[in-house]
């Protein structure tokens, strides 16, 4: 039976995850605008503009190559698999035995790496400068990762996910300094990864800021809806990274009938959406930094994670 | 099985002999060519058989004078028998395809027998053998490095490549001379039955990281590697990074898990962490900043090798702190590593011999755009770029998830100082590992996407015949090694438990994992994941959105269009080698390799350009060519002065030095 259950919330997951996805982008351009002043577009704009992308002839330059149709497949194809391991509502999933931290930032660098090569495809210098940027991003970003999956790690027992939200909801584990740490390295690992200020803007076409923009400033129709729907995803998955390991109040336990699933499923459209004000609120109150000093961002975030990794150590071997 | 390896040898140093002759006409020089890679092939096989039967030793007839030189084939020596086989093997194809012609024979007589060198060092089962492998490994790779001495760079990287190879041939004497002590019985038996203990282990390591850490390519002796590894032909380059640098780390290896005995404490670990730490990221950043494909890739190794020193520093950890299951944990993931990297350098270099061939260039700056020119190069590279940029599901990111786990578990050995040590070595390994990915996402797509940089590019053909499957086979095996690791694992577990001490936890066919309740890794479900994630996107894609696509001109950002004799547009308006490594040299390089970048503005009114002035040193080299010729010249100005001496002076130094040594001779016998 359980294993029924598994798999009708794995599918019920997915479902909820891609759908969640262009949504909560929405939301939280919502939510910006009206912090700054305005009215702001529905939150279903992003679905509609996705919709009206789908419909549209992608125009390709004269010399792109198959990296420039398939990269974009590769990307949403990696997201959807990462998002599909990151619990949302419910434990014990079906594919749960493989929701590791690392096997998910693994298939998040897939994508980034089609992204970045699908900017280099024409050989235009935005495409390449925005690939040059980006992979020298996830070269803080990575290891800011890792250092905090350490902490949860040695918390834990185990990188994967399930266990390590499980271990959290159960174990007792109280507020720890470390955890907290963890937090702020893994919030700003979201950071950097999702494009979000102050690391790029999402917003602009300004050439300064670009990044994420610039490798796919050749994209058009299908690709770009692709494209623009794999950043949806990261959002999304790594918000509800976020809430499974640091917030995983009201989620169901693994094998838990489906009436606790409800509580789960608005918990975790509570806990998505306390993120995503916290996000804008934060993106509003805050202005993007130069280029050079991102470095400095995620240098903070990994040092951070390793103190809290150190205070750690030191905790248990005094105890 | 053993004895069929021993001749195997034999018949390789035979052919490297009549290679003389055969490298006249160029069937003879296929013949040698295909010489190598049979034996390669054999090697493998021999590696494999080795695996699943038990360990076989052999006294050959002859041998130093003090006893037979011995082989054995014992579970470590059988699973590094495998990069050593495969990369020779798909080399060998791969040089079969380039012969046209006679060849001179300097580049053809070392090559068989600079396979036999390191076949001889992974068997050698005595101190003596294993040494006269690794020399003559040396001296052969020297050869063939130095075979195009016309081009000053060359003969620098033969020379300095000469130095490093001699200093590290010494350093393994005395390693070995120490480990003897008085008896001076080099049999790896009874070498093992005397341990090193105290400051001799101490010594027995820093010797054996010198000899064996320089040859693998070990931070702080890595600086002759980027040089002396591109300077040799393409398929040489593959084997000496995919093969000779595992051969060497089979050295270490061999002298500090099995040589040096279990009872040692959970520190002698730490260097090889520390020195594998510095190695992965500075080799991987320096693969940011290099603008020939070669060096770029020669640097990667360094990152590489590194990665397998963190994990076996790992595992001497672990097993020093009594923890036999993540032991094999760290050993597993160095070994697999060191398998994976021989399979996915030996394509990419074979790949970057190719695109030599096909376009006349290894400067990242004249290539471009090969993609369409080269198509089979290409995708072949993708599959070993993505392995070395540990993307899943491809082989890299198995081993390297592998090492990671291990690292992550490193805290449980419990001493505070180690546990800090080891979080700062987990964060440096995702560095090195994250640098790697942006290394290889630059020499991907500068050489293979983008527009032709030069109109040799735009020409570019591609290879075909054996050249063409010596770049399908190990992107194959790249691939089912990325699929299947728990098979490479199941083999490997006798050597795990020769490393580890214990017997491995057996982890299945389908699933790779730390011990009982962590983590695990699915590599097949997680590829069939993605495949099924692929294919639903593209249904659904195909089911709203309208099929085909429109081509048009790509917008140039602006810059005014290329005049008509450029019909790949402007070749500046394209990032460039050093404009792509531009983020990276400024974020990383300015603390860790002295990277400078300014621009010469010219004075008002002057109508030179202003220059954009960048690069970068290697602090390690700098370090080391600085005094070195410094002393170089004190002490050959010492030694001048003896020439003037006059014949009184001279027979006092004769006698003076008799006097010594029976002064010496007198204390040793006492003692």
């Amino acid at each position: 039976m359980a294993m029924v259950w598994g798999i009708l919330a794995q599918a019920l997951h997915i479902a909820l995850i891609l759908a969640a996805a262009p949504l909560l982008t929405g939301v939280l351009r919502w939510l910006k605008a009206r912090m700054m002043g305005r009215r702001g577009a529905s939150p279903l704009q992003p679905l509609r503009d996705l919709a009206k992308l789908l419909r549209k002839t992608p125009v390709l330059a004269e010399n792109a190559s198959a990296v420039s149709r398939v990269a974009p497949y590769v990307a949403v194809g990696a997201a959807v698999a990462a998002a599909a391991l990151v619990p949302s509502f419910a434990r014990g999933m079906a594919f749960s035995p493989l929701a590791d931290l690392i096997l998910v930032a693994g298939l998040l660098a897939l994508g980034r790496v089609a992204m970045a090569l699908a900017g280099m495809d024409v050989g235009t210098p935005f495409g390449g400068l925005g690939a040059a940027r980006e992979m020298s991003f996830a070269v803080f970003a990575e290891p800011a990762l890792v250092v905090a999956a350490l902490t949860l790690a040695i918390l834990a027992g185990t990188t994967n996910i399930d266990t390590i939200a499980g271990a959290f909801r159960e174990g007792g584990l109280g507020l720890r300094v470390s955890l907290g740490l963890a937090l702020v390295g893994m919030v700003a690992v979201a950071i950097a990864e999702n494009a979000r200020i102050p690391v790029d803007n999402p917003s602009t076409h300004l050439e300064l800021t670009m990044v994420h923009e610039a490798m796919i400033l050749e994209a058009s129709g299908r690709h770009l809806a692709l494209w623009e729907y794999a950043a949806m995803l990261r959002l999304a998955l790594w918000l509800a990274l976020l809430s499974a390991v640091f917030l995983p109040f009201g989620q169901a336990p693994a094998g838990a009938a489906p009436h606790l699933w409800v509580v789960g499923l608005l918990a975790w459209v509570a806990k998505m959406g306390a993120l995503a004000l916290a996000l804008a609120a934060f993106e509003s109150a805050i202005a993007k930094m130069r280029v050079f000093r991102v470095p400095e961002f995620l240098g903070a975030a990994l040092l951070l994670g390793l103190l809290g990794a150190v205070y750690l150590f030191v905790s248990t071997g005094l105890s | 099985m053993l004895t069929v390896l021993a001749l195997l040898v034999g018949a390789l140093v035979l052919l490297g002999a009549v290679a003389w002759w055969l490298a006249r006409s160029a069937i003879g020089a296929r013949a040698v060519h295909g010489g190598v890679a049979l034996a390669g092939l054999m090697l493998a096989a021999g590696g494999v058989a080795g695996l699943l039967a038990g360990p076989a030793v052999l006294a050959l007839p002859f041998g130093p004078p003090w006893g037979p030189a011995r082989l054995a084939l014992d579970p470590l020596s059988a699973w590094f028998l495998l990069p050593v086989g495969l990369s020779a093997a798909c080399a060998g194809l791969f040089a079969l395809g380039g012969v046209h012609g006679p060849v001179p024979p300097r580049a053809l007589v070392p090559w068989p027998i600079f396979l036999a060198g390191m076949a001889l060092c992974v068997l050698a089962a005595d101190g003596f053998t294993l040494l006269l492998g690794f020399e003559a490994m040396s001296v052969a790779s020297w050869v063939l490095v130095a075979q195009d001495h016309a081009q000053a760079e060359n003969r620098r990287a033969a020379r300095l490549y000469l130095g490093f190879a001699g200093f590290g041939g010494v350093s393994l004497m005395l390693a070995f001379g120490l480990m003897a002590g008085g008896a001076g019985d080099m049999a790896f038996a009874a070498l093992r039955d005397a341990p090193p203990e105290g400051w001799r282990a101490a010594a027995v390591l820093a010797l054996v990281l010198a000899g064996a850490g320089s040859k693998a390519g070990l931070f702080p002796l890595h600086v002759w590697l980027p040089l002396a590894h591109p300077a040799a032909p393409s398929h040489v380059s593959a084997v000496m990074s995919g093969a000779m640098t595992k051969v060497a780390l089979y050295v270490i290896a061999r002298c500090v898990f099995d040589l040096m005995g279990p009872a040692q404490s959970f520190w002698i670990g730490a260097p090889l962490i520390v020195l594998g730490a510095a190695s992965a990221v500075i080799g991987a950043l320096r693969a940011n900043l290099e603008d020939d494909t070669k060096t770029l890739l020669a640097c990667s190794t360094i990152e590489n090798v590194g990665l397998v020193a963190i994990g076996l520093g790992l595992a001497l950890a672990f097993r020093g702190a009594d923890l036999p299951a993540l032991a094999a944990l760290a050993a597993a993931a160095a070994l697999l590593h060191a398998l994976n990297h021989a399979v996915f350098k030996t394509l990419l270099f074979l790949a970057a011999g190719e695109v030599l061939h096909g376009a006349g260039s290894r400067a990242i700056d004249r290539l471009g755009g090969l993609v369409h020119r080269m198509p089979v190069t290409a995708w072949a590279a993708l599959v070993g770029v993505a392995a070395a940029a540990a993307l899943p599901p491809l082989s890299g990111f198995a081993s390297e998830w592998l090492l990671l786990q291990a690292l992550l578990a490193a805290w449980r050995v419990g001493d505070l100082a180690f546990q800090m040590g080891a979080a700062a070595a987990t964060a440096l390994a995702a560095l090195g590992a994250a640098l790697a990915a942006a290394a290889m996402v630059r020499f991907w797509g500068l050489v293979f996407l983008g527009r032709p940089r030069t109109p040799r590019a735009a020409g570019a053909e591609e290879g075909g015949g054996a050249a063409r499957w010596a770049l399908l086979v190990p992107a194959g095996l790249t691939v089912l090694l990325g699929l299947l690791p728990g098979v490479a694992l199941d083999l490997a577990e006798p050597a795990l438990r020769l490393m580890a001490g214990a017997a491995a936890p057996r982890t299945g066919l389908l699933v790779v994992g730390a011990a009982e309740g962590g983590a695990r890794y699915w590599p097949l479900l997680v590829a069939v994941l993605l495949a099924l994630a692929v294919g639903a996107v593209l249904w659904a894609v195909r089911r709203r959105a309208p099929s085909g696509v429109v081509r048009g001109p790509a917008w140039d950002c602006g810059f005014i269009a290329a005049p008509a004799h450029l019909p790949f547009g402007d070749p500046a308006s394209q990032p460039t080698a050093a404009g792509f490594g531009q983020p990276l040299r400024r974020m990383l390089g300015g603390s860790l390799l002295a990277a400078r970048e300014g621009v010469a503005m010219r004075p008002p009114g002057s109508m030179a350009p202003a220059r954009l002035d960048a690069g970068f040193a290697d602090p390690a080299l700098v370090a080391l060519e600085g005094p070195l010729p410094r002393w170089r010249d004190a002490l050959a100005g010492q030694a001048e002065r003896l020439r003037d001496l006059s014949i009184r002076q001279c027979l006092g130094l004769t006698f003076g030095a008799v006097v010594l040594m029976l002064v010496l001779l007198a204390v040793l016998e006492r003692g």
